[in-house]
C-alpha cells in the first residue's frame, strides 16, 4: 500500500485528485449535508437518486466524454480542437432533424439519429484532422474554422428553427430510465469509458497516439502512419461530439444551435489540463482529464450552492482554475522540491533509496 | 600588426563543461581574401566563430582587428557588429514577409523616423552595386534562397564590415545558386573584405578561397595556402591521420559471396527528396559494409534513402531478388530492414515513453495496430535485451530520456535487433557514447554479420569501420565515388577516393 502510495505521489493525477479531494473536503466544512443523497420520486413517478452527487456527475456528461476525445487530439497533434461546441451542435441539429423526419419517435429512429449523427460529427473531425495532419496548420487555427463556421451549419440543419423532441424515449435518455435510479446520462459515460478503456487496451492507440506526439519523426521511422494517426484522434473526438451533441439534446428536449453547449471547448481543454497533461501533447492520462471534467463542474454546483449569483460564477471558477493550474506548472513543481529537500534534507535520501530498493523488490514479485 | 591584416585571433582558448573546445587556436584574416574554416564535427569551427561574434566569451587569447590598435573584448553579436564583423548563417535570419529595403534596414539605427523613400533609393543602389538580382520593393520571401542569402550579406556589407562570416552557405543552394554567390564573394573580395568561408564541401573551397586554416578537436592544425596543399593533405589534416600511417590493423574476414548468391538487397538508380544523387547499391547475406565520406557527402541520405526515410524520388528496389517497392519506413520494415538513425535525439527514442515501449516499438508496429502485446509480452523483451545488450536503466518502466546516451543507443538497437532483420543499417551508432559502449557494439555488429544478418554501418571513425567493414562505398558531394574492397580498405586509400584523385598506394 505504502509502496502504492509513493508511485502514485510521482504520477500526474497526484493534483488533480488532490484538488477533487479539496473541494470535497471544503463542501463538507462549508455543509456537513452537502453530498447527501436523497431518494425521491420524480414528476414522471419514478424512484431516483437526488442530490449534489447526482447533479455534478450528470452535469459533467458531455465535459467527460469531450475532455476524452479532446486528450487524444491534444496528446497526437499536440494542440487543440476549439471547435468542439460548435460541431456538437451541427451533431444535435443532425440527431434532432431524424428525429423528426422519422414521424414517429422509436429506439431504432433514435439509434439511426445517433449514427447519422456520428457520421456527420466524424466527417468533420476528419476535416479538422485534415487541416492538421496533412496541410500541417496549427491545430487552433485549423478547427477555428469549423468554430465559426458551426454553428451556422447547424442553423441551416432545421431551418433556422429551434425544433423541440417531444417524446418519452428522448426523455430517458436525457434523464432517467423508468426503474433505474441513476440518470442515464451517468451511465452511458460509464459505457463509453469502459469503451474506452478497452480500445485501449486491446489495440495500440495509446501507444502510437503518445509516440506521434512526443516525437514525430521518429515515430514515422518506426513505421507508423503519423498522418493517419492524428486523423484518428480527430475521429475519435467527433464521435465524442456526437455522444455529447445528442445527449444535450436529451436532456434539454429541443436543439438551440446557439446555445447548444456553448463556450464547451474551452472547459474541455481546461479539463485536460487540470488532469496534468500536458498541452503540448505527448504522454496522456484519460483518467486524469475526466477527472478534471468532475472538478470544473463540482466548482459551478460549489458555487451555485454558496449562492453566488449565476453571472459571477465564471469570475471565481477562473480563480480556482488559476490556482490549480499554477499549482502544476513546472516552476512550482520545481519550487516545492527545492523546499521539501531543504526542510527534510536526511530523511529524503534515505527515503529515495528505499523507493529504488522498492522498485526492484515489486518487479522481482 | 601587419597592413594587410584586418583580423587577428591569437591563442584562443575556450572550454565548456566537460569539453575543451578550443585550445590556443590562432587564426588570421587578410584583407580582400577568402578564408577557408574547415575541419570535421566538433573541431572546433563554430566554437571559433561564437567567441569571434560574442556570443561566447573566450577563456583566454586575444584578438585584435584592424583599425584599433588595442586588444578587443567581444562581449555580445551587436558589439561584434559594431565592430565589423558580420554573420551571415546557414539558416537565413531575416524576415521573409519584409521587403528586401525593410530587411536591409531592420534594427539598424534611430526607430523614430524612417524616411522609406531613401532607405528604397539606398537599397536599390547597394543591390545593383553588387549584382544582387532583387528590387528593393520586393517581399523577401519571393526571392530565391540564394538571393535571401545575397541580400543577407549586403545588409552586412553596408555595414561597414571588414569582416564577413559565411556560416555553411551554399549547403542549400544548387549549383546555378552557388555560382552566384560566389560571384558576390568575389565582388567582395575586390573590394576588400576579409571573408571567412565555412563549408564542408571540398571543390567549393578549392574554387574560391586562398587559404586555409584546419582544426582539430579544437586544436589548430595549420594554416595553408590553398594552392599549396593538395586535397588528400587536406582530408589527411583533417581526420588527423598521416597518409603513411597505415596503423596495424587486425586482419578482418574478407568477405566472399557465392558465385550464385543473390544479394538480400540491391539498388537501381535510388534517389530521394533529401538530395542523393541516383546511386545503385547491393548487399549480400552476411555482409558488412560502410558508407564512408565526409560530413555531408551524402552518406546518410543514401541509406536514408534505403529505407524509405526521406521521400523517394527515383529507382528500383529489390530485396532477396524479388522487386518490391519501398516508400516508407514501415515497407523497409515488412521487408526485414532495421535502421537506427544517426541523430539519436531526434529520429531515436521517443523520450518521454519508458525503456520497455521503446524497445518494442518497431516490432509493435509491425504486429499491428490491433494486436498489442500483452505487459508481460513486452516486460519479457526488453528485459531481455537489457540483459543482452547490458543496458543500465532503474527498471524498464524508466522513461529512455534519464538514461545515458550510450545506454538509449542501446536501447535503439534492441528495437532493431528485437524485429530480427535480416538487413540492419546502422547510422552513426557509436557517436557521442563512451569508448567501451563503442566497442560493444563493434563486437554486436560482427556477430549479427556471422549469424547471417546483412549490416550497413556508417561512422565518422574511420578505424571503426576499417575493423568492422568488409567493403567500403565512398560518398563525395552525395556522388558515390569509389568502392573499396579487401586490400584496397586502408586509410589512404580512402583520402585519396574522397580527395576523387586516381588511386594509388599511399
Amino acid at each position: 500500500m505504502a509502496k502504492r502510495l509513493k508511485r502514485f505521489s510521482r504520477s500526474q493525477l497526484v493534483i488533480p485528485v488532490f484538488a477533487l479531494f479539496l473541494l470535497i473536503v471544503f463542501n463538507l466544512i462549508r455543509d456537513a449535508g452537502f453530498f447527501e443523497l436523497t431518494i425521491i420520486t420524480n414528476n414522471l413517478g419514478d424512484t431516483v437518486l437526488s442530490g449534489n452527487i447526482v447533479s455534478i456527475l450528470n452535469g459533467a456528461s458531455e465535459l467527460a466524454i469531450l475532455a476524452i476525445g479532446m486528450t487524444l487530439v491534444t496528446a497526437s497533434s499536440r494542440g487543440q480542437d476549439i471547435s468542439v461546441g460548435a460541431a456538437a451542435a451541427i451533431a444535435g441539429s443532425i440527431f434532432v432533424s431524424v428525429l423528426r423526419g422519422a414521424g414517429q419517435i422509436t429506439v431504432p429512429v433514435i439509434l439511426i439519429g445517433f449514427l447519422a449523427s456520428c457520421a456527420v460529427a466524424v466527417v468533420f473531425g476528419a476535416f479538422n484532422g485534415t487541416l492538421v495532419a496533412i496541410f500541417k496548420i496549427q491545430p487552433m487555427i485549423a478547427t477555428l474554422i469549423l468554430f465559426s463556421a458551426g454553428r451556422s451549419i447547424a442553423y441551416w440543419i432545421n431551418g433556422g428553427a429551434t425544433p423541440t423532441v417531444e417524446n418519452s424515449l428522448v426523455k430517458f435518455i436525457g434523464s432517467f430510465i423508468p426503474g433505474i435510479p441513476i440518470p442515464t446520462p451517468i451511465i452511458i459515460v460509464i459505457v463509453f469509458g469502459i469503451l474506452v478503456s478497452l480500445v485501449l487496451r486491446f489495440t495500440n492507440l495509446g501507444l502510437y497516439t503518445q509516440s506521434v506526439g512526443i516525437n514525430e519523426g521518429s515515430a514515422r521511422l518506426n513505421g507508423i502512419n503519423t498522418v493517419w494517426m492524428k486523423l484518428l484522434s480527430f475521429m475519435i473526438l467527433g464521435i465524442c461530439v456526437a455522444i455529447a451533441g445528442c445527449i444535450n439534446v436529451c436532456k434539454i428536449g429541443l436543439i438551440n444551435h446557439e446555445t447548444l453547449l456553448l463556450d464547451i471547448e474551452m472547459d474541455a481543454i481546461l479539463a485536460v489540463a487540470i488532469g496534468g497533461n500536458s498541452l503540448s501533447g505527448g504522454k496522456f492520462s484519460l483518467t486524469g482529464s475526466v477527472i478534471g471534467a468532475y472538478i470544473i463542474q463540482a466548482l459551478t454546483v460549489t458555487l451555485w450552492a454558496m449562492k453566488v449569483p449565476s453571472t459571477a460564477v465564471k469570475a471565481y471558477k477562473a480563480i480556482v482554475i488559476i490556482a490549480i493550474v499554477a499549482i502544476s506548472s513546472p516552476v512550482v513543481k520545481e519550487y516545492a522540491l527545492r523546499l521539501r529537500d531543504r526542510l527534510f534534507k536526511k530523511p529524503e535520501k534515505l527515503e529515495q533509496s528505499f523507493q529504488e530498493g522498492s522498485i526492484d523488490g515489486g518487479k522481482s514479485l | 600588426m601587419q597592413n594587410d591584416i584586418v583580423l587577428s585571433m591569437r591563442r584562443i582558448s575556450k572550454a565548456f563543461p566537460g569539453v575543451r573546445a578550443l585550445q590556443n587556436v590562432d587564426f588570421t584574416l587578410k584583407k580582400g581574401e577568402i578564408h577557408a574554416l574547415m575541419g570535421e564535427n566538433g573541431a572546433g569551427k563554430s566554437t571559433l566563430i561564437k567567441v569571434l561574434t560574442g556570443v561566447y566569451p573566450k577563456d583566454s587569447g586575444q584578438i585584435h582587428i584592424a583599425g584599433i590598435n588595442k586588444e578587443i573584448n567581444i562581449r555580445s553579436p551587436q558589439e561584434a557588429q559594431n565592430l565589423g564583423i558580420s554573420t551571415v548563417y546557414q539558416e537565413i535570419t531575416l524576415c521573409p514577409n519584409l521587403t528586401v529595403a525593410e530587411n536591409m534596414f531592420i534594427g539598424r539605427g534611430s526607430y523614430r523616423l524612417v524616411n522609406w523613400r531613401s532607405m528604397e533609393k539606398k537599397t536599390a543602389d547597394i543591390l545593383a552595386k553588387l549584382n544582387i538580382p532583387a528590387r528593393a520593393t520586393q517581399q523577401l520571401s519571393t526571392c530565391s534562397l540564394a538571393v535571401q542569402q545575397m541580400v543577407a550579406i549586403a545588409r552586412s556589407v553596408d555595414m561597414e564590415c571588414k569582416v564577413l562570416i559565411l556560416d555553411e552557405p551554399t549547403s542549400s543552394l544548387d549549383e546555378h545558386e552557388v555560382a552566384k554567390l560566389f560571384s558576390l564573394m568575389r565582388e567582395l573580395k575586390s573590394r576588400g573584405v576579409g571573408i571567412i568561408f565555412i563549408t564542408h564541401f571540398l571543390e567549393q573551397a578549392y574554387e574560391i578561397c586562398d587559404r586555409i586554416t584546419v582544426l582539430r578537436n579544437g586544436e589548430l592544425v595549420g594554416e595553408y595556402e590553398i594552392k599549396d596543399l593538395p586535397r588528400v593533405q587536406l582530408i589527411s589534416k583533417m581526420m588527423g591521420k598521416e597518409l603513411d600511417d597505415i596503423s596495424a590493423l587486425e586482419s578482418r574476414k574478407t568477405f566472399q559471396a557465392k558465385e550464385d548468391a543473390i544479394p538480400v538487397f540491391e539498388a537501381y538508380g535510388l534517389s530521394s527528396a533529401a538530395g542523393t544523387k541516383p546511386f545503385d547499391f547491393k548487399i549480400y547475406k552476411g555482409e558488412v559494409n560502410g558508407f564512408t565520406g565526409l560530413l555531408g557527402s551524402g552518406r546518410s541520405e543514401s541509406v536514408r534513402a534505403i529505407f524509405g526515410a526521406d521521400k523517394v524520388t527515383g529507382g528500383r528496389v529489390k530485396v532477396n531478388g524479388k522487386n518490391v517497392k519501398i516508400k516508407r519506413p514501415r515497407d523497409a520494415m515488412k521487408h526485414g530492414i532495421g535502421y537506427l538513425p544517426e541523430d539519436r535525439k531526434q529520429d531515436g527514442i521517443i523520450e518521454d515513453l519508458s525503456v520497455r515501449e521503446n524497445i518494442i516499438l518497431a516490432l509493435q508496429v509491425m504486429k499491428g495496430f490491433f494486436r498489442p502485446f500483452s505487459r508481460a509480452e513486452a516486460e519479457a523483451f526488453a528485459d531481455k535485451y537489457i540483459k543482452l545488450l547490458g543496458i543500465k536503466t532503474a527498471s524498464t518502466d524508466t522513461p529512455i530520456k534519464s538514461l545515458s546516451g550510450g545506454n538509449q543507443q542501446k536501447a535503439i538497437l534492441a528495437r532493431w535487433l528485437l524485429i530480427n532483420p535480416q538487413y540492419l543499417i546502422l547510422d552513426e551508432p557509436t557517436r557521442g557514447i563512451d569508448v567501451g559502449t563503442k566497442v560493444e557494439i563493434q563486437k554486436l555488429v560482427l556477430k549479427l554479420a556471422e549469424e547471417g544478418v546483412s549490416v550497413t554501418f556508417i561512422s565518422s571513425e574511420i578505424e571503426e569501420m576499417l575493423r568492422t567493414c568488409s567493403r567500403l562505398i565512398v560518398m563525395r558531394d552525395r556522388n558515390i565515388v569509389g568502392e573499396l574492397k579487401g586490400e584496397d580498405m586502408t586509410q589512404a586509400k580512402i583520402m585519396h577516393t574522397i580527395a576523387g584523385e586516381a588511386a594509388q598506394n599511399g
